[in-house]
């Protein structure tokens, strides 16, 4: 009987060093969002240089649509934008754009020089739309559904696969709902 | 002399000044002392274990400047975290409120070393146990003792 104390330790250990093992394999930079089946934040942001329309809340009711954070400083987005292109290409879902904290003109310089992919874009040079919308970096999308609900956020380029396995699924289901 | 307050000056001002910038600071200095407090409780969610008082980032920057937004407008220093809490979650305070989901958080530390105390208080009184019952040598053995030693 006594001698499962000295196997203690070493079971201690073992449980400990599972449970920091599991720690290491998440990313830290993944918060889960506050905001997930909660109303989008209230928003009414004023077109980028050069653009007639701006972004307000009202855009997003009545169909689900993606809202995607960039900027002309972020080099993920460069990495998604191709995939961006070619969901903005078969016009089936609306892509609106938050321009976060791009300098007057920037934006759009980014926009015509690699194309754009939005079909409305807000302007938000000192991040009050995306310190509401819980933003940590860019790019960041979410997902808004019919109601205009948050109901996903993806943290990170949106890439081929992330498009197929992820974001194109949940957009189907919320569809169908 | 003259020069000598100011090299003062700028040296030791520079070590609080940390990473609020001149043009943010309010007009009313209970107003930036609150700010400055709060800022200090508020994680920074691009550099992670940095508060947004001291960091440069961008986003920290726009943080601090909502945070002496909300403090214009008349918000407590409680609405102002909630406020932040509220968009990105409990996460951002970096002293977590006591709940069930912290409290291993809060209360792990003080529970491992209870067990490592009771652990070392088992083995010492075992310890002492063990030699407290150490039965003395009977008359028979004294003697054979003796015989073996040759003591004389």
């Amino acid at each position: 009987m006594t001698r499962i104390v000295y196997f203690l330790p070493i079971l201690v250990f073992l449980g400990v060093g599972a449970y920091f093992a599991i720690g290491l394999t998440l990313e830290p930079s993944r918060l889960p969002s506050t905001l997930i089946d909660q109303p989008f934040p209230e928003m009414d942001l004023p077109p980028i240089e050069g653009f007639e329309e701006g972004l307000s809340r009202d855009n997003l009711k009545g169909q689900v649509s993606l809202v995607n954070i960039f900027g002309s400083w972020c080099v993920a987005c460069l990495v998604e934008h191709p995939t961006l292109m070619t969901i903005a290409a078969r016009e089936d879902v609306p892509l609106y754009g938050i321009n976060w904290k791009d300098a007057p003109g920037a934006g759009a310089a980014w926009l015509k020089r690699h194309g754009n992919p939005y079909t409305r874009i807000g302007d938000d040079p000192d991040s009050r739309m995306a310190i509401d919308l819980g933003v940590t970096g860019a790019p960041e999308t979410f997902v808004v559904d019919q109601q205009g609900r948050i109901r996903y956020k993806h943290v990170g380029p949106i890439t081929d696969d992330v498009w197929q396995d992820l974001i194109a699924p949940i957009i189907e289901r919320l569809r169908a709902s | 002399m003259k020069h000598l307050v100011a090299f003062c000056l700028t040296v030791f001002l520079s070590f609080t000044a940390w990473a609020v910038e001149p043009n943010e600071i309010l007009d009313d200095p209970a107003l930036e002392e609150r700010a400055r407090e709060i800022s200090k409780l508020l994680r920074c969610v691009v550099c992670q274990n940095e508060n947004i008082d001291s960091s440069n980032a961008p986003l920290a920057r726009d943080l601090r400047l909502v945070v002496r937004e909300r403090l214009e407008e008349g918000d407590s220093d409680e609405e102002v975290l909630a406020f932040v809490v509220q968009r990105y979650g409990e996460f951002v305070l970096l002293k977590p409120k006591v709940r069930s989901s912290t409290f291993v958080l809060w209360f792990g530390p003080a529970i491992v070393l209870l067990i490592g105390l009771t652990g070392l208080a088992i083995y010492y009184r075992n310890r002492r146990r063990a030699a407290a019952a150490v039965v003395p040598l009977s008359a028979d053995e004294e003697k054979r003792l003796k015989e073996l030693l040759g003591d004389d």
